[in-house]
């Protein structure tokens, strides 16, 4: 199937109570996908096609406040909508999933793929300090697997977990093996597992409020160290990335999502030529495999980040890398998705023959 | 009567709701804010859900209603309650769900949000707090402010030309399919503060008979806003606002 249809059959699977969307290209399919499914007939998960990206994501705010399992999905500039409701979730420290099926920008820009919304995902889209997790998702069996991942972090850390996948990995179709099925929480279990969720305030406890209005600056920066306390936990446990034959790697290329798969390949036809060449694939984009990344740099002699892009993730390389030793990238933009030779002739051009 | 005897509970006329909070109000002395949350207070309790009500509050002068009704509150982003009110309600439907919302959170930067709430037929209750003015950020223009109306961003009076005119949005709102109850109230005397309970109680009974959504618009005073004593205030609006946004039921289905 495809991804962007995997990622709504996983939703129901996981458990998910709620979801609140908008269509866009290349993405609608996730909504139809549940429309089709009617998960309100077998679970009780809401599916409601809302007016606006603004307002699907202030009903998921609404229903993560209920201490539900909520989401929502959009492409590039639909989440640029979102990002004002993404920072009031952080806020008001509230866990949910936002799907980024990245289209090309800016602007209207392009129904074709992209990844240009790296900087706005991993350095904060709206206003404020605070993060998102980001999963990177380069399969669809990856799309299906991530969607559960994605609700079990998001409510580990009372955060917003994003899959950001691009318009090939929502398009494309693979095989793929689905999650098992788990129940949606009961009301006690919620009660239990989120006693901060708004569900009637009973008479053994206060009232719960959900916000992030606190006018007093000293107790707003509380509320700050405590979210960049959990945001350097996260840093600490969540890092996801896999290494593809990095082990004797004299050069190295770093790319995500669709970029990874075509790099896989080229990292391939390098070897047949003969250039120990591996791959490091970001799985979390935040938190970044940095510590990985600076290891592999005491080992390998370049690295060559490849991105959909103009290059972003590149200079959170170059930071782990901190100058030891050359990285260079390689990008397309606009839509386009360069073929496995064009990202073996940037490596040779570019990284082996330096 | 001597002290003993007032304050013997067999002679108590009036108390304090039990769902309104024993703390000080940040409201200005003689807005309307206050009477509409001891109302609601009332209702919540009379009608004993208060283990079954979720307030969504908006961003203006009743962003902090959470700190005076003893109840789950869940504060939405400016003009954003019933799109956040449209979840927990489709989540929790055994639960009395209401947005309270100035005339800037729900007729300018929410127009979308209500409407299409109000349109989906959402079993909410939105109550409409309507003084023609911006009272938090310290008076400016709102979509309600009458013609002539001087505020900080009309200072020589609410012109149309620059300014377009006042958004009448509530007779727009009982156009609506979705929506089932929608009511024009004031609370500037006992009369109308009386028939603003009423409608408020039959909102919240609305909501769950699965009819539609239920508008409570309450034409309020903003003395500090409008630079007028609470007592003028009142004056002036029956003058003035009242013929623009007049009292009374628009739909009751």
């Amino acid at each position: 199937m495809k991804g962007n249809e995997a990622i709504a059959h996983a939703a129901i699977r996981s458990g998910c109570d709620g979801y609140f969307g908008y269509p866009i290209t290349p993405q609608s399919e996730v909504m139809e996908t549940l429309m089709e499914l009617k998960p309100w007939e077998t679970t009780g998960m809401v599916v409601l096609q809302a007016e606006s990206e603004t307002a699907s994501i202030n009903m998921v705010y609404g229903a993560a406040g209920c201490g539900k399992r909520t989401m929502t999905s959009s492409s590039s500039p639909g989440i640029s909508l979102m990002q004002e409701g993404m920072s009031y979730m952080a806020g008001a420290e509230l866990p949910a999933v936002v799907v980024n099926v990245m289209r090309g920008g800016p602007g209207l820009g392009t129904i074709q793929p992209s990844q240009a919304d790296y900087f706005q995902t991993v350095k904060g889209g709206g206003h404020g300090d605070y993060r998102v997790i980001a999963l990177a998702p380069a399969s669809v069996q990856e799309m299906a697997d991530f969607t559960v991942l994605a609700f079990d972090l998001a409510f580990k850390y009372r955060v917003t977990c994003m899959l950001l996948a691009d318009g090939v990995i929502g398009q494309m179709m693979e095989k793929v093996q689905l999650p098992p099925f788990r129940p949606r929480w009961t009301e006690e279990e919620i009660r239990r597992q989120t006693p901060w969720a708004i569900m009637g305030k009973t008479p053994d406890r206060k009232p719960n409020v959900i916000t992030s209005l606190a006018l007093q600056a000293d107790e707003m920066e509380e509320i700050n160290l405590r979210l960049q306390g959990r945001y350097r936990e996260i840093e600490k446990n969540e890092v996801r990335f896999e290494e593809i034959m990095c082990d004797d790697a004299e050069y190295l290329v770093v790319a995500f999502g669709i970029s990874a798969r075509v790099s896989q390949k080229a990292v391939e036809l390098a070897r047949q030529e003969g250039h120990k060449i591996g791959l490091l694939r970001p799985i979390t984009l935040y938190p970044f495999p940095t510590n990985e990344i600076s290891r592999l740099a005491d080992r390998v002699k370049g690295i060559l980040t490849v991105e959909l892009s103009a290059g972003q993730m590149v200079e959170d390389v170059r930071l782990a890398v901190n100058g030891r030793i050359p990285v260079e990238f390689y990008g397309r933009m606009g839509g386009i998705v360069p073929s496995p030779d064009e990202v073996l002739n940037a490596l040779k051009e570019k990284v082996i023959r330096k | 009567m001597n002290t003993e005897q007032i304050i013997n509970p067999a002679n108590l006329v009036y108390k304090k709701p039990s769902v309104l909070n024993d703390v000080n109000m940040h409201y200005c002395p003689g807005c309307s804010h206050g009477v509409v949350h001891k109302l609601v207070a009332e209702v919540i309790e009379e009608m004993d859900i208060q283990d079954k009500t979720i307030g969504v509050a908006p961003v203006g002068c009743a962003v902090f209603a959470y700190k005076y009704l003893d109840i789950d509150f869940q504060e939405a982003a400016h003009g954003r309650a019933p799109a956040v009110a449209t979840a927990i309600k489709r989540l929790l439907p055994d639960r009395y769900v209401f947005t309270y919302q100035g005339d800037g959170d729900l007729a300018a930067i929410g127009t979308a949000e209500t409407i299409h709430a109000c349109n989906r037929g959402e079993n909410i209750v939105i109550i409409f707090i309507n003084n023609g003015i911006y009272g938090m950020t310290g008076g400016q223009m709102a979509p309600t402010t009458l013609v002539g109306m001087k505020t900080a961003t009309t200072p020589y009076g609410r012109n149309v030309e620059l300014n377009g005119y006042p958004l009448n949005i509530t007779p727009m709102l009982a156009q609506l399919d979705g929506t089932c109850y929608v009511t024009r109230q004031s609370v500037h005397n006992v009369a109308n503060v009386r028939k603003t309970k009423k409608a408020l109680r039959k909102a919240f009974e609305n909501s769950m008979l699965k009819k539609g959504t239920s508008i409570v618009e309450v034409v309020s005073t903003c003395n500090s806003g409008w630079k007028l004593s609470p007592e003028a205030s009142n004056d002036w609006m029956v003058e003035n606002m009242f013929p623009k946004y007049p009292l009374g039921d628009l739909k009751d289905i």
